[in-house]
C-alpha cells in the first residue's frame, strides 16, 4: 500500500489507495462522518479497512486533547488488509485533532482543518502557546498541504432562517466536513443523503434534522467545488474483489451475525447473557434486537452471573455464550472451571483490551491469550479461537458454537478492540452453504439401563446431552470431580487422572477438523512470520512488503490456538526462522518455543493499537539482518 | 422450547423414595439436612408435576449437597453462584420447575449478589436457604447470619459484625414470597415449601437448621417443644397473631411499631394484629421481630403474585419481538441496510 503525497494537480489525480482521518471532540460526529465515507468508498468498490479510535472519556471537556474523536480509513483500489499507517488526508474539527494526529499525516499530505474553531480559547486548551496557531505555522504550512476552512461559519450560514437551536445547528458541521472530503476524492454524496433520510427523517422522526445536515452536507461538498481553495481533486479507482454482493461489517456485528446465524444453523436457541464493558458491549446491544431469531439476551448483574446464567442454559439445552473483555473474563474463571468439568457446551467471546486490570478500556492488545489457555485453576482446558479480522469474525463465531456443541466443551472466541470497532467489506455468506450444527440430545433410555451422564463418544470423547424434562435422563451434575461413565462424584485417585486426561484428550480431538495451515508465500525458505488474530492485516501487507523488496519471507496466520493446528509443527520446520508478532510480550512465541523447542523470536509491541506495517518491516528486517 | 415433554403420558403418583437418589447421604449425624431432605422429597412428590421437570440447583456448602440426594435433574454449582445459573436454567425452558436449596454462606455472603438480583428481577424459582449461622463444611467459621460476639475458629475474641436478616434483605429486594420455618417442624415445612413451589416467582423460604457439630442448639430457643410455642408465632391469613403455650399472647400494634401483649384482663384477641399476607408494610414490620424481644414469626410472612414472573415477560417479549419484527429475518439481518454488487451480480 504505497502512500505517495498528495501533489496538487488541475486534473483528477488517480491513486492507488488513501488513509484519511477524520478528527475532532467527541461530540462532533466524526465516527458518523468517517462511517459514512467508509460506506460510500465501499459502495464504490473501493476495498476499505476502518479503525475508529475513541478517547476514553464519553465526554471530555471540548476541544482538550484528551477528548479527541478519531476516525480512520483506507479505500484502496488494490486489496488490503489495514487501515493504514501514515495519513494522507486529516480532517481536524478543532486544534486538538489537529494536534494529536499531525504527527501520522504523510509529508506533504493535505489537513482541512475547520479555522473557526482555531480560536484563542480552543489554542490554549490544547496547551499551544500564547498568540500561536498551527496554521499559521510556517513549518507546518510547509510540510503539509493545510486549508483553513470556516467550517462552523458556512454551517451556519448554510443553516440560516433555519428553526433549529444554535446547538443543533452546529452539530451539522460534520456534514460539512464531510462534503468536502467527498468533493476532494470524488464520491457521491448521495448514499449518505439516503442514510441521512432514512435515520433522521424515518426512524427519528426529526426530518428537520434530516434535511438540515443534507443541506449542510451540500454546502461542504459545493465549498470545494466552488471556492477554489483545493489545487486537486483525487481519483481512487475500484478494486478488484471477488464478485459478489458486499456490505461492510465490524467484528462485533459479525459476531452478532454469527450468533444469529448458529441459532438457525442449531435449530436451537442462544442465550448470551452479558454484563456492559468496553469492548464487548455492542455484542449484547445487537442481539438484543434479535429475539426473535432465536436469539436471548440476559444482561445479567456482573460478569460472573453472566457466565453462570449461560451455563444454566446450556444445561437446559440452549447454547449459552457469553461475552465481554479480559477483566471480565478474569471474574468469570472460576465458572470457566466448572462449564468445563460439567462438560456442557459454552462460547465465552473476549473482546481483547489493553491490561492489566482497568487498563485501557478503548485500546487494543493482544495479552489475554495465556488467560484464556491457562486461566483457570486445576487441569481445566478449553478450545480456543481467534478471528483474524472483522469479517472473519462470523465464521469463527460459527465454528466456535460448532465446536462447544461437538465436543461438549467450553469455547473462548478471542477477538479484540481493533476487529471489534474495525469494520471491512464483507462478502455475503450464501446461508445454504453453511452446514449445519448438529445436536442430539440423549433420548430416553428404553430399558430399564439407566442413564449414564458421562459415557463418552467415543469419536470426539463428547459426553451426552441429557435435557431437564426429558423422562429417565434425570441425573446430576456437579463441580466436584465425577466417576467416569456414571457422572457420579468420585475421589478415586486413577479416577481423577483418567477423567483430568479425558477432558483435555477431547480438546485436543477437536484438531482433527482443522484444515490445513496456509501460507502467504512460499511454502519454505528463510523466514516466517506466524501470527494470530488481529495482526493478520499487519502481517500479510508486510510479508508483501518484504517479498517485494526481494526478501525470503513467508507468513502463516493461525485461528486455533487450543487446540494448534496439527500440520504447526512440520510447517514451522520449513524455515531458517520464526518470527511471531504480537500485539503483546511474545504470548504465543512462548507457547510455539515451549512446544516445538524452536528459537522462535518475537516482534512484540504492547502500545495499544494494532501494528503498522512500517513498523513490523522494520523489525522483521531487523531480526533478519542480525 | 427444547424440552422432550411426555404430556401425553398421565402423571405418575409419587412416593416421597421416588426423588430420593441412588447416592448415599453424607451428612453428619443429627444434621438438621435430614429433616429438609426428607421434606423437600415428600413436598415434591406430592406437587403434582413430573419428576423429569423437576432441577435442583445449590451452591457450596454442606447444605449444598442436596441434589445429588434428589432423583431428578440436578446442578451442584459453584460457591455462591446458584441464582445465576437457575436463572440460565429457567430462562432456556420456563417449563422447568427451578428449586435452589443453599445454605446462608453460600446464598448471603459470597452469593448475596446473585441472591439480590434473582429476587428482584422475580425469576420463577424457589429458593430454600438453610440457614444454620455457620460455615459447616469448611468446619466451622462464623458466617453472616452469625449472632455478634460469637466465638468460632476465625473469630476467637468473638465476631463483631452485625448479622444479616435473610427474610428482610429478601423482602428489601422485592421478594413476593417469603416464609420461615424449622428443620424439625416437618408439618410446618410441608405446607410452607408447598406453597413456595406453587407460587409463580421468586420465592424464598428460610429454615432455622440445626448444625449438630459447629453450632448446635443455636436456634433452640425457637425449635425445642417448651420454647417454640413462646418464643415463635405461627402466622395464619386472616387470624390473629396469638402465640405463648397457652395461646395466651398476642401482637398488637403500638403506634408505629408492635407490642407483645398478655390477653385476658381486658385484652382480647379483636385488638391483636390480624394477619394480612399480601400487606408489604406488615411483612416488612414482620421480618424485623427478633428473638428475645419479640417471638419470631413462621409460617408465610409474605406472598403477593400480582407481578408477573420474569421468564414470563421475557416469554412476553420474544412474542412481541416476533410479531413486531415480522419481516425480518436471518437473510435481511445479515444483508444489512447498504450492499454493492463486485463483478457480475449473483442475486
Ligand atoms: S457440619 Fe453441620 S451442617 Fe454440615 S453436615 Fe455436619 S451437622 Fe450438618
Amino acid at each position: 500500500m504505497s502512500t505517495p503525497p498528495l501533489a496538487p494537480t488541475r486534473d483528477p489525480e488517480s491513486l492507488e489507495s488513501v488513509v484519511i482521518r477524520f478528527s475532532g471532540d467527541s461530540g462532533d460526529g466524526m465516527q458518523l462522518a468517517g462511517g459514512q465515507f467508509a460506506a460510500t468508498s465501499a459502495i464504490l468498490g473501493n476495498d476499505i479497512a476502518t479503525f475508529p479510535d475513541f478517547p476514553a472519556e464519553i465526554r471530555a471537556p471540548r476541544g482538550t486533547t484528551f477528548g479527541v474523536s478519531g476516525f480512520q480509513l483506507q479505500f484502496s483500489s488494490t486489496d488490503i488488509h489495514t487501515p493504514g499507517d501514515v495519513v494522507n488526508a486529516l480532517i481536524a474539527m478543532n486544534p486538538a485533532g489537529l494536534k494529536v494526529n499531525l504527527a501520522d499525516v504523510a509529508a506533504g499530505g493535505i489537513v482541512v482543518a475547520n479555522a473557526d474553531e482555531f480560536n484563542d480559547v480552543n489554542l490554549k486548551k490544547c496547551g499551544y502557546p500564547e498568540g500561536y496557531s498551527p496554521l499559521n505555522d510556517e513549518q507546518i504550512n510547509t510540510s503539509y498541504q493545510v486549508f483553513a476552512v470556516p467550517m462552523s461559519r458556512l454551517t451556519r450560514e448554510a443553516l440560516e432562517g433555519s428553526s433549529m437551536s444554535i446547538k443543533e445547528i452546529d452539530r451539522c458541521r460534520n456534514m460539512f466536513a464531510l462534503g468536502v472530503a467527498y468533493w476532494l476524492f470524488e464520491r457521491s454524496i448521495d448514499a449518505t443523503i439516503e442514510h441521512i433520510n432514512e435515520y433522521y427523517g424515518a426512524l427519528k422522526k426529526r426530518p428537520d434534522v434530516a434535511e438540515a445536515n443534507v443541506k449542510v452536507l451540500k454546502a461542504g461538498y459545493y465549498f470545494g467545488e466552488n471556492a477554489e481553495l483545493f489545487p486537486a481533486r483525487y481519483r481512487v479507482p475500484p478494486a478488484t474483489l471477488a464478485p459478489g454482493v458486499y456490505r461492510q461489517i465490524s467484528g462485533n456485528q459479525a459476531i452478532e451475525l454469527g450468533l444469529a446465524t448458529v441459532a438457525r444453523k442449531a435449530g436451537i436457541d442462544v442465550l448470551y447473557a452479558g454484563y456492559p464493558i468496553t469492548p464487548a458491549s455492542e455484542i449484547l446491544h445487537g442481539l438484543s434486537k434479535l429475539k426473535h431469531l432465536g436469539v436471548k439476551t440476559f444482561q445479567a448483574e456482573d460478569e460472573i452471573a453472566a457466565i453462570c446464567a449461560a451455563i444454566g442454559a446450556s444445561f437446559a439445552g440452549e447454547l449459552g455464550v457469553t461475552g465481554t473483555s479480559g477483566p471480565g473474563v478474569a471474574l468469570k474463571s472460576e465458572a470457566l472451571g466448572l462449564a468445563t468439568i460439567y462438560e456442557l457446551p459454552l462460547v465465552l467471546v473476549n473482546v481483547q483490551r489493553a491490561g492489566p486490570s482497568t487498563g485501557m478500556p478503548t485500546k487494543t492488545e493482544q495479552g489475554d491469550l495465556f488467560q484464556a489457555l491457562y486461566g483457570r485453576s486445576g487441569e481445566s482446558p478449553c478450545i480456543v479461537i481467534a478471528p483474524k479480522g472483522p469479517a472473519d469474525c462470523f465464521d469463527s463465531t460459527i465454528e466456535a458454537a460448532r465446536l462447544a456443541i461437538r465436543h461438549m466443551c467450553p469455547v473462548i472466541l478471542l477477538s479484540d478492540g481493533y476487529i471489534a470497532n474495525g469494520a471491512e467489506p464483507w462478502k455475503l455468506p450464501d446461508l445454504d452453504a453453511i452446514p449445519p450444527i448438529e445436536v442430539t440430545f440423549a433420548a430416553p433410555p428404553d430399558n430399564g439401563d439407566g442413564f449414564h451422564g458421562y459415557k463418552r463418544d467415543l469419536e470426539t470423547l463428547a459426553r451426552p446431552w441429557a435435557l431437564p424434562g426429558t423422562p429417565g435422563l434425570e441425573h446430576r451434575i456437579g463441580s466436584l470431580e465425577k466417576q467416569d461413565v456414571t457422572g457420579n462424584v468420585s475421589y478415586d485417585p486413577m479416577n481423577h487422572e483418567l477423567m483430568v486426561k479425558a477432558r483435555a484428550d477431547k480438546v485436543a480431538r477437536a484438531a482433527a477438523d482443522i484444515p490445513p495451515t496456509p501460507v502467504r508465500g512460499s511454502p519454505s525458505g528463510d523466514v516466517l512470520l506466524l501470527g494470530w488474530g488481529s495482526t493478520f492485516g499487519a502481517i500479510a501487507t508486510a510479508t508483501d512488503k518484504l517479498r517485494a523488496k526481494g526478501h525470503d519471507v513467508s507468513s502463516a496466520h493461525i485461528r486455533h490456538l487450543s487446540p494448534l493446528p496439527p500440520d504447526l509443527g512440520d510447517l514451522l520446520k520449513c524455515y531458517k526462522r520464526v518470527i511471531i508478532p504480537e500485539n503483546n510480550t511474545g504470548q504465543l512465541c512462548m507457547l510455539i518455543r515451549a512446544k516445538f523447542l524452536i528459537d522462535a523470536k518475537g516482534v512484540n509491541h504492547i502500545r495499544g493499537r494494532a501494528f503498522r506495517v512500517d513498523e513490523l518491516v522494520e523489525a522483521v528486517l531487523e531480526l533478519i539482518n542480525d | 422450547m427444547t424440552t422432550t415433554q411426555t404430556n401425553d403420558v398421565p402423571l405418575p403418583t409419587y412416593k416421597p423414595k421416588d426423588f430420593a437418589s441412588d447416592q448415599e447421604v453424607r451428612w453428619c449425624p443429627g444434621c438438621g439436612d435430614y429433616a429438609v431432605l426428607k421434606g423437600v422429597q415428600k413436598a415434591a412428590s406430592a406437587l403434582g408435576r413430573r419428576r423429569e421437570d423437576f432441577v435442583f440447583i445449590s451452591g457450596i456448602g454442606c447444605a449444598a449437597r442436596f441434589p445429588y440426594y434428589m432423583n431428578t435433574y440436578g446442578m451442584h454449582t459453584i460457591h455462591g453462584r446458584s441464582p445465576a445459573v437457575a436463572t440460565g436454567v429457567k430462562l432456556a425452558n420456563p417449563k422447568l420447575q427451578v428449586c435452589i436449596v443453599s445454605g446462608d454462606g453460600d446464598l448471603l455472603s459470597i452469593g448475596g449478589n446473585h441472591t439480590m438480583h434473582a429476587i428482584r428481577r422475580n425469576i420463577d424459582i424457589t429458593v430454600l436457604l438453610l440457614n444454620n449461622r455457620i460455615y459447616g463444611l469448611t468446619k466451622g467459621q462464623y458466617s453472616p447470619t452469625s449472632e455478634v460476639g460469637k466465638k468460632t475458629k476465625s473469630t476467637p475474641l468473638g465476631s463483631l459484625d452485625f448479622p444479616i436478616n435473610p427474610l428482610s434483605l429478601a423482602l428489601g429486594a422485592g421478594c413476593r414470597f417469603i416464609a420461615r420455618t424449622l428443620d424439625v417442624d416437618l408439618k410446618l415445612f410441608d405446607e410452607v415449601y408447598t406453597r413456595a413451589l406453587e407460587f409463580r416467582g421468586c420465592s424464598l423460604v428460610e429454615v432455622y437448621q440445626d448444625c449438630n457439630i459447629f453450632n448446635h442448639g443455636s436456634f433452640f430457643y425457637a425449635s425445642q417443644k417448651d420454647t417454640k410455642p413462646e418464643n415463635t408465632v405461627l402466622l395464619r391469613h386472616g387470624e390473629p397473631m396469638v402465640f405463648g403455650k397457652d395461646n395466651d399472647k398476642g401482637l398488637r400494634r403500638k403506634g408505629e411499631n408492635i407490642e407483645v401483649v398478655q390477653l385476658g384482663g381486658g385484652v382480647t384477641e379483636d385488638e391483636l394484629l390480624i394477619h394480612d399476607e399480601t400487606n408489604l408494610m406488615m411483612a416488612h414490620m414482620l421480618t424485623e421481630l427478633a428473638h428475645p424481644e419479640f417471638p419470631e414469626p413462621m409460617g408465610v410472612l409474605y406472598a403477593d403474585p400480582t407481578d408477573p414472573s420474569y421468564d414470563k415477560l421475557y416469554g412476553d417479549q420474544v412474542e412481541e419481538a416476533k410479531r413486531r419484527y415480522e419481516g425480518q429475518t436471518l437473510e435481511s439481518l445479515i444483508r444489512g441496510e447498504n450492499t454493492w454488487t463486485v463483478g457480475p451480480a449473483k442475486r
